[in-house]
């Protein structure tokens, strides 16, 4: 059994009303889902959805049960796995704090370049870099900065959006 | 002011009244005053009084179980909500349709932890289907509007409505039900066409079928479990039913095979274990249901018909589902049925019948009653008797949770739907008394009979005073062992007969304890008095009290012992006098 576990992305759309994270936490709690990262804002022009994107894992049974579950909460509109409808992309946002002098201080500000990261703090002892990417860039960056320094991380987990002109509100 | 202005307060009991709501059952608190302010001034919501915050939840499940209705509750803030809890997780596990309406400090004062506030719609959201927090009287209409649509609708539960006091106070407008649009929750009700094509393919070429049959064939209402008997009749199929399921079929039917799982016939359960196609009917797979998971009815094809989505492969992998209301499920099987009128394979049906007949004549609920005045009274006699000398009047029976609630299930027969109220999924000691209440209220010319245990009896013993003060003519039937029965048995099977704390000491005399209310009390002690003592309860017209007293140490059979499969079920416990539980079977409940 806990051979085939499977990581899934899922867009889940609410109703953006008092509580609704809470069911949907609870939820997963409550059940004893796994919960790898979770965000949530609202996306509608009118403020009256939001949109959360959890990613999780489990047996394929498992994920069923999760959409079919997360399904039955009345102020979800739609859930979508976008890990098994098809090609979408990844994103995910960090800020990262490092703290460090001499030749690895310069050996980071190196890194962050190859990896594309902006500076927006520097200090004599540290820079905070900004980065946004796919979950495996941002995990290899981290790796990296973690050898030449003290570091502090503040992530926004993982979002995500189907590749081409398909909506998860349309299909 | 127009005559649709009103306080908040006046806008629920009318939202109520609109629903069609006849009667709830509540209890007053300072954070209800306007709501029974509201009550008092109106004459179309009857308020039954209760006792206990837990025993109006039980009273209103009883209630909406055996009319098909919502049914609703209406309890003060903090500890009013929080003793409502036990019985919206009972009302949720089986599928109640409830509103259970709360007061709340008013809504500048929340989170400041004020006199009896608790974080009621916190508390509740995993124990209900859904709840509201209802902070501004603009919004009331359209809740109380929508949640008896999400009671009641899909996969009936509870609905919690949390009303700050202020809230209740406020004027505002009211709003029809007519004029309240509905969200996107909408379940499906029809079935996929081609799934159902299949379905009906598969079933047709059974070898060895079985129809499983579940309280969703009840909740899906009457009609649908007309239609589902059709079915059964129509191919002539063998048919189980869960707990929750009994009396979707008449029991009466050559074809019932009894109640499977835990306590359930032997040869419902070696039919599941043997069977080659299962046609699962508005049930859940719960695990007193399939015993050892992985050993569940290893070489069968499985269609599995349920109107929850994620009712569908949670336990056990099925090869057709199929999503979608029993009633319009059950009758698209039949229109392809009847199209295609299909022929099965009469041999192998032939043989299949054999075969469960063979089982059925193992005679697995047989026991011993000797007919000495010295001997005592077998739980399973006093209740065969008590459905014999009831059969020919339209009874409601309920339960409380132990052995004598399983012997009721295995001996008390039912042909219509609604008419057996039982916790099954939370398995809530004390639900039975209240219950029995609350089918009381709805049929007030009924018989309502409680079979009980006297320690279940103990746990909502409060609402005595409720039928006391309604007059209501409740019959509690107690079965009385002087054990917790059910863990008496555990104790012996699994634990060395060490009866650690299971003997119920310090009992009430029942019968003085009826006279005490001004009901009526009544005793047997020996097998001849059994039928009397029947005979003199149903004679008498008010509430009565029967002390059934029984032989204290009989185990209730067959059984399924946790973690064995359905082919592995016992006859009697002295053929193991050795248990033979596995690790993993020990730690299951
Ligand atoms: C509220 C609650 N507490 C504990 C239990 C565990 N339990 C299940 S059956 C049982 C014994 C019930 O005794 P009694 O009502 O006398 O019934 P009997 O088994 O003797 O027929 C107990 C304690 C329960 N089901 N519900
Ligand atoms: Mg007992």
């Amino acid at each position: 059994m806990k051979n085939n576990i499977e990581r899934h992305v899922l867009a889940v759309l609410v109703d953006n009303e008092p509580g609704v994270l809470a069911r949907v936490v609870g939820l997963f709690s409550g059940r004893g889902y796994n919960i790898e990262s979770l965000t949530v804002a609202t996306v509608s022009e009118d403020d009256s959805s939001s949109r959360i994107n959890v990613v999780t894992s489990g047996t394929p049974m498992i994920i069923e049960q999760i959409k079919a579950q997360l399904e039955r909460l009345v102020p979800v509109q739609e859930v979508n796995d976008l890990t098994a409808e098809g090609p979408h992309v990844e994103h995910e946002f960090i800020l990262i704090k490092i703290t460090n002098t001499g030749p690895e201080r310069l050996e980071a500000l190196r890194i962050a370049d190859i990896f594309r990261a902006r500076v927006v703090d520097t200090a004599v002892d540290s820079f905070v870099f900004s980065i946004n990417g796919s979950p495996e860039k941002i995990e290899s960056f981290l790796e990296l900065m973690r050898n030449l320094g003290m570091v502090e991380i503040a992530r926004s987990g993982v979002v995500a959006i189907k590749r081409g002109e398909k909506r998860i509100d349309n299909d | 002011m127009s005559e649709n202005r009103m306080s908040g307060a006046e806008i629920v009991i009318k939202a109520l009244a609109d629903q069609g709501v006849e009667v709830i059952f509540g209890y007053p608190g300072g954070a209800v005053l306007p709501l029974y302010d509201a009550i008092f001034k109106q004459n179309r919501v009857k308020h039954i009084l209760v006792r206990h915050e837990q025993g109006a939840v039980h009273m209103a499940e009883g209630y909406a179980r055996s009319t098909g209705k919502t049914g609703v509750v209406l309890v003060t803030s903090g500890p009013g909500a929080t003793n409502a809890v036990t019985g919206l997780t009972d009302a949720l596990m089986d599928s109640v349709p409830l509103i259970c309406l709360t007061g709340q400090v008013p809504t500048h004062l929340i989170g400041n932890d004020a006199f009896q506030e608790a974080d009621t719609t916190g508390i509740t959201r995993p124990c209900t289907k859904h709840n509201y927090l209802v902070k501004d009287v603009a919004d009331l209409p359209s809740v109380m509007h929508e949640a008896f649509y999400i009671a009641a609708s899909g996969r009936p539960g509870p609905v919690v409505i949390d009303l700050p006091k202020d809230v209740q106070f406020a004027e505002g407008e009211y709003i029809g039900p007519e004029k309240v649009e509905q969200r996107h929750y909408q379940p499906q009700k029809t079935g996929d066409p081609q799934s159902i094509k299949e379905a009906v393919d598969l079933i047709a070429k059974a070898k060895r079928p079985i129809f499983y049959i579940g309280g969703g064939c009840i909740n899906s209402g009457i009609a649908s479990c007309r239609a589902v008997t059709e079915l059964v009749k129509l191919t002539g199929y063998p048919a189980t039913t869960t707990l929750m399921g009994l009396g979707a079929i008449p029991s009466s039917s050559p074809q019932w095979l009894g109640m499977l799982g835990m306590h359930g016939t032997y040869e419902a359960n070696l039919a599941m274990h043997g069977c080659d196609v299962m046609i699962a009917v508005g049930a859940r797979f719960d695990d007193r249901v399939t015993g050892r998971i992985d050993a569940f009815s290893p070489g069968s094809k499985k269609i599995h018909i349920d109107i929850d989505p994620s009712s569908i492969n949670k336990n056990v992998a099925v090869d057709i589902p199929i999503i979608g209301d029993i009633g319009s499920v059950i009758s698209q099987m039949l229109d392809v049925w009847k199209k295609k009128s299909p022929k099965i394979d009469g041999k192998a049906i032939e043989n299949w019948w054999k075969q469960l007949d063979e089982w059925r004549s193992v005679d697995c609920l047989q026991y011993e009653q000797g007919s000495s005045p010295k001997d005592s009274i077998k739980p399973q006699y006093a209740i065969q008797r008590l459905y014999e000398l009831t059969k020919d009047r339209e009874t409601f029976i309920t339960t409380e949770v132990g052995q004598h609630q399983m012997w009721a299930a295995q001996f008390y027969k039912f042909e219509e739907p609604n008419h057996w109220m039982t916790s099954g999924g939370l398995g809530t000691m004390g639900y039975g008394l209240p219950a029995a209440i609350g089918v009381q209220v709805a049929h007030p010319d009924k018989l309502v009979v409680d079979i009980a245990g006297e320690g279940s009896t103990m746990m909502n013993i409060q609402e005595l005073g409720t039928m006391a003060q309604y007059n209501l003519p409740v019959k509690v039937f107690i079965i009385n062992n002087e054990w917790l029965g059910m863990v008496r048995q555990w104790q012996e099977l699994l634990h060395g007969g060490r009866y650690a704390e299971s003997y119920s000491a310090g009992l009430p005399d029942f019968i003085k304890l009826a006279e005490s209310y001004g009901m009526t009390g009544l005793r047997a002690t020996q097998p001849d008095q059994v039928d009397s003592v029947i005979a003199q309860m149903l004679e008498t017209p008010g509430p009565v009290i029967v002390d059934m007293v029984v032989s204290k140490e009989e185990n209730c059979l067959p059984m399924i012992p946790g973690g064995a499969a359905h082919n592995e079920i016992l006859l009697g416990l002295n053929e193991h006098e050795e248990q033979t539980q596995s690790e993993d079977g020990m730690v299951l409940v």
